[in-house]
């Protein structure tokens, strides 16, 4: 049996930079890893997902209602994935929001934050101010990896070779950045 | 041997470097495009590589490579190969002499295609060997050995991986990096090169000929193979063979199809073998019909029976759940899931500041009743405001307003139509537009790159695949030539020049061009072009939605007035929308 990680969020959020850190550290530690990403068109702004299978050797798509872990960098897409987590799966979202453009040109009613916390549900849902910890530590981009640091205790992987595997998967100028945001995730993820 | 944690081209891409592959071509198209972007943005290659104008370009560019003595692929999506089909179908006549590789990138589901259409059947048609890996490590090690496959039977290999292996990612085992010693050299034989209907027949015979040893080898090479487990049996092939690999229960048995023409003696005694067998694989039932030729009274279960679709992709849960409806057993049970929250969609969008959306947007304003013939690339996305009407394939934009000129539609018709797209197969419809004198209006949509797929540069960036300097083609020019003389260029950013020259148009006759040129807002953003926010001074505002209605990603409505977020990249061009003149420049303080 695999550990199953569904990343979810908006094209732009990073969300296969961050498959790519498990991935890396999966190798790190000579796990066989798969995983399963978004590219082309379907990225420019929309909802985008990665899957990825920590400990899988078949195939690299998670079955709705199997993934172990849900890591959101949007509220509402984490609403949008819920359904791909087993009953007590674990969801670790950023607080952030961000309106699909759809609902101001056509004036459709949109959920508010309020709204898509509950619809969340009863689950073990740990929800991070992504942003302002990015910012604290240095730049509003590193949510993705505040995220990945907050839910990296539920993750079989040892911390150890998701440093090394940020290490190698950031740019090099942003390595310490990175690492400080990931740090700053594992202590916001305790709250 | 090194372990990496690889997307599926880039792995392909390795398998090309380890066979020693001299020449790399293709055109983007998605799933396929990292192939050729992994190769080319590699300081150490040794060998060449190319992106071409378009599939049929590329292909016979290779075919020409491997004619001369060295190994070449070329690389494309599915539908890159119908219009590469007919140097396809005869250079399995003409056969190879390098290795010569072609990689058509299936896309299951159509996730970012046109259609959902099978290589494999195009590999049947023209008679050459399909390789479908099932994982990654498969995609790696089968292209890096199907060169040799290709020089063995003197025959062009079809490579046909799908999104879930392109776009798949996983440990890969790596090999050593080979360099070519071979040099290029053409040896001259009419016979084989030259297919005039005397040597052609003689040439089907023999592409006919190499087909029952071609079978025996695809599976002394072992990519046909199988595991006998019980009385029942699964025959699978691609990325599907991984879902049933992970599903099936442990006593059914499991054959996987990683190459075709499959041996018709070896399947018979595979199904033999069995009470009753099921075929799992994505798109054209092309094992099943295979297996049905020879399974005698053993039922076969898959498409023809209605167990499994003919479109979409598999997924383990969907894989499980043809073979429980067709009574075979799996080690895994899914339990229903509860649908997903209904919530507003959040479908890809144009980026904020690009000018497609502006250059459609004043389309809409000047052709209000305009028929709006469109085409493959991101202003595709035009679909959201109103402005595409018709997409069916690469170029045929100003072939389709065309048409509907010849029809005698009499509404204004302004087709669109991208820089890369245009000189794929666009130009050809543009000359006989003017040829057979069409009244419609063509709005090149010129960003300067070939951008949906990824930003590769194509003949009017001014760089070459590996980053040389080059001369940018004259788009104005090719107009030109083509008899067109009406052709203006402007940039979309300069909305009330670019109206007033739409206006310029619809007054005419004729075929008339307008080349919207304004090159791309993440290649500006890569290039760090700076430009500044816009801001709306919410003591202006009015409210009136003149702005929100553009569509732009980076306006928003806050409290009933507009706002601008900061993935504003400085377009400037709500400032010529907003009726009341509450937008300006973002002053820090």
């Amino acid at each position: 049996m695999s550990f199953d990680v569904m990343i979810v969020g908006i094209g732009g959020q990073g969300t296969i930079l961050t498959s790519n850190i498990l991935g890396k550290a999966c190798v790190i530690e000579g796990i066989p890893v798969r995983g399963a990403e978004t590219h082309g068109m379907a990225q420019r702004g929309g909802s985008v997902e990665s899957q990825i299978r920590i400990g899988q050797e078949f195939g690299p798509l998670i079955a709705p209602g199997t993934a172990d872990l849900l890591l959101s960098f949007d509220l509402m897409e984490a609403v949008r994935a819920a359904h791909w987590l087993k009953p007590e799966g674990y969801i670790y979202s950023g607080r952030e929001y961000v309106v699909p453009t759809s609902v101001f040109m056509q004036d459709l009613p949109a959920p508010t934050e309020q709204m898509l916390l509950e619809m969340l549900g009863d689950r073990p849902v740990k929800v991070i101010s992504s942003r302002e910890i990015a910012e604290e530590a240095g730049n509003v981009l590193t949510q993705n990896i505040v995220m990945l640091g907050a839910a990296s205790p539920v993750i079989p992987l040892k911390k150890e070779s998701l440093l090394e595997a940020i290490r190698d998967t950031v740019p090099p100028k942003t390595i310490d950045l990175n690492l400080k945001a990931f740090n700053m995730g594992i202590e916001a993820g305790k709250k | 041997m090194v372990v990496h944690y690889l997307l599926g081209n880039e792995a392909i891409a390795h398998g090309c470097l380890e066979a020693a592959v001299d020449v790399a071509c293709g055109y983007p198209g998605t799933p396929s495009s990292e192939v050729i972007d992994t190769l080319r943005m590699d300081p150490d290659r040794a060998c060449k590589v190319e992106w071409s104008v378009n599939e049929k370009v590329a292909f016979e560019e290779a075919l020409a490579v491997s004619w001369c003595g060295l190994r070449a692929i070329c690389t494309m999506k599915h539908v890159g190969l119908n219009v590469a089909a007919d140097p396809l179908m005869t250079s399995a006549y003409t056969g190879t002499k390098g290795g010569f590789v072609i990689m058509s990138a299936d896309d299951p589901f159509a996730h970012s295609s046109q259609n959902e259409q099978d290589s494999r059947c195009y590999a049947g048609f023209a008679r050459i060997p399909c390789l479908d890996p099932s994982t990654l490590q498969e995609a790696h090690d089968m292209v890096r050995d199907a060169f040799a496959l290709s020089e063995e039977f003197s025959l062009p290999v079809l490579f046909r991986p799908t999104t879930r292996i392109c776009h798949s990612k996983s440990d890969v085992k790596l090999g050593k990096v080979m360099i070519s010693e071979r040099t290029a050299s053409f040896e001259k034989d009419a016979r084989q090169y030259v297919v005039i209907p005397a040597h052609t027949r003689v040439l089907h015979r023999e592409l006919n000929q190499k087909q029952p040893a071609l079978k025996k080898r695809l599976i002394e090479l072992g990519y046909n193979r199988y595991e006998i487990r019980g009385k029942t049996a699964v025959i699978c092939g691609g990325v599907g063979a991984s879902y049933v690999r992970e599903v099936a229960g442990h006593d059914v048995s499991i054959a996987i199809i990683g190459a075709y023409p499959i041996d018709e003696e070896w399947l018979r005694e595979f199904i033999g073998r069995h009470e009753k067998v099921m075929v799992i694989e994505e798109l054209s039932p092309v094992i099943e019909e295979a297996a049905r030729q020879v399974s005698g009274f053993v039922p076969v279960y898959g498409k023809i029976t209605g167990h499994v679709p003919y479109e979409g992709e598999l997924a383990p849960d969907r894989v499980c759940e043809y073979l429980h409806a067709a009574g075979f057993e799996t080690q895994i049970t899914y339990q229903p899931v509860k649908a997903p929250a209904a919530l507003p969609v959040r479908p890809p969008i144009l980026c904020a500041g690009c000018m497609h959306r502006t250059a459609m947007y004043a389309m809409k304003k000047v052709f209000r009743d305009g028929i709006f013939p469109s085409d493959i690339g991101c202003y595709t996305l035009g679909i959201q405001l109103g402005t595409v009407d018709t997409t069916i394939c690469m170029g045929a934009s100003i072939t389709v307003a065309a048409g509907m000129s010849l029809a005698g539609e009499t509404r204004d018709i302004v087709c669109t139509i991208g820089d890369s797209t245009f000189l794929h197969t666009g130009i050809q419809g543009l000359i006989n537009a003017v040829y057979n004198g069409a009244n419609i209006t063509v709005v090149i949509l010129d960003n300067r790159i070939t951008a949906m797929t990824g930003h590769q540069p194509n003949p009017t960036t001014g760089l070459t695949a590996c980053g040389v300097a080059t001369p940018a083609v004259s788009i104005e020019a090719v107009c030109r030539a083509s008899g067109a003389t009406f052709v203006e260029t402007v940039s979309p950013n300069d909305l009330v020049t670019f109206i007033d020259v739409l206006k310029s148009a619809r007054s005419l006759k004729g075929v008339k061009v307008i080349i919207a040129r304004q090159p791309c807002v993440i290649s500006e953003k890569r290039a760090k072009v700076i430009r500044g926010h816009y801001t709306v001074h919410q003591d202006l505002c009015i409210g009136c939605k003149a702005c929100i209605k553009f569509g732009c990603p980076a306006i928003e409505l806050r409290g009933g007035l507009a706002s601008i977020t900061d993935l504003c990249p400085g377009c400037g061009v709500c400032v010529q929308i907003c009726p009341v003149g509450a937008i300006g420049r973002e002053v820090k303080e």
